[in-house]
């Protein structure tokens, strides 16, 4: 099991509901190919630094969860097959940035 | 006035300074940030942070400007790129700063 995170970016037009469902649809897919969510956080409706599909905006989405290294090709593809999903990254972590990343959920968490 | 004395009078006017003009010598040390702060992972998340590693136009700027260390310069590379691949950095850009 190896840890990972996803950051993607969802089309502007989409209403919370449907945002809420797409981030559903990819982290029951991921819990059901073996995978444990660890954190989700949505960042909201954000500018984008260059236009990505003629769009300016988008809503960003941040999953992290632990998952078997097969099932990532899989969860690529699916990100890939959304018309919803603009852009997406998933990044495998070293053992820095769990770290990292254990100290910035705390941070979030306190901040929340 | 003749050529001659006017030549005379541009030697003899050289400009002179009490004390030596102070030139930026470049004696201050560059160093690692991350190597001197103990940071271990760059977060490609954080564009306001990446963005000192980056001139006006976007680029990356290289090792001799940041004094950053080789093994950080390769994450630092890596992180910038991933914050463009989410839109977080422009690939190009006019006036960045």
């Amino acid at each position: 099991m190896n840890q990972y995170e996803t950051v993607f970016i969802l089309n502007p037009v989409l209403s919370d509901d449907q945002i809420r469902e797409t981030v559903d649809k990819f982290t029951g897919y991921l819990e059901s190919h073996g995978a444990k969510i660890i954190n989700r956080e949505n960042w909201g409706l954000r500018k984008l630094a260059y236009p990505i599909q003629k769009k300016k905006s988008g809503f960003y989405n941040f999953i992290e969860f632990t998952a078997p290294g097969e099932a990532i090709d899989h969860y690529e593809v699916e990100l890939k097959r959304d018309e919803r999903i603009m852009r997406f990254l998933t990044v495998s972590m070293d053992k820095h940035a769990v770290e990292y990343a254990d100290k910035r959920r705390k941070k979030v968490k306190a901040n929340a | 006035m003749s050529i001659e004395a006017e030549n005379s009078k541009a030697a003899q006017s050289e400009i002179r300074y009490l004390q030596p003009i102070q030139i930026e010598s470049g004696n201050k040390k560059k160093y690692c940030r991350f190597k001197k702060s103990g940071i271990k992972f760059i977060d490609y998340k954080d564009p306001d942070f990446l963005l000192k590693f980056l001139n006006e136009q976007g680029k990356i700027l290289p090792r001799r400007l940041t004094g950053t260390s080789l093994k950080y310069q390769r994450k630092v590379s890596q992180a910038v790129k991933r914050a463009r691949h989410i839109a977080l950095l422009p690939y190009v850009a006019d006036n960045l700063k």
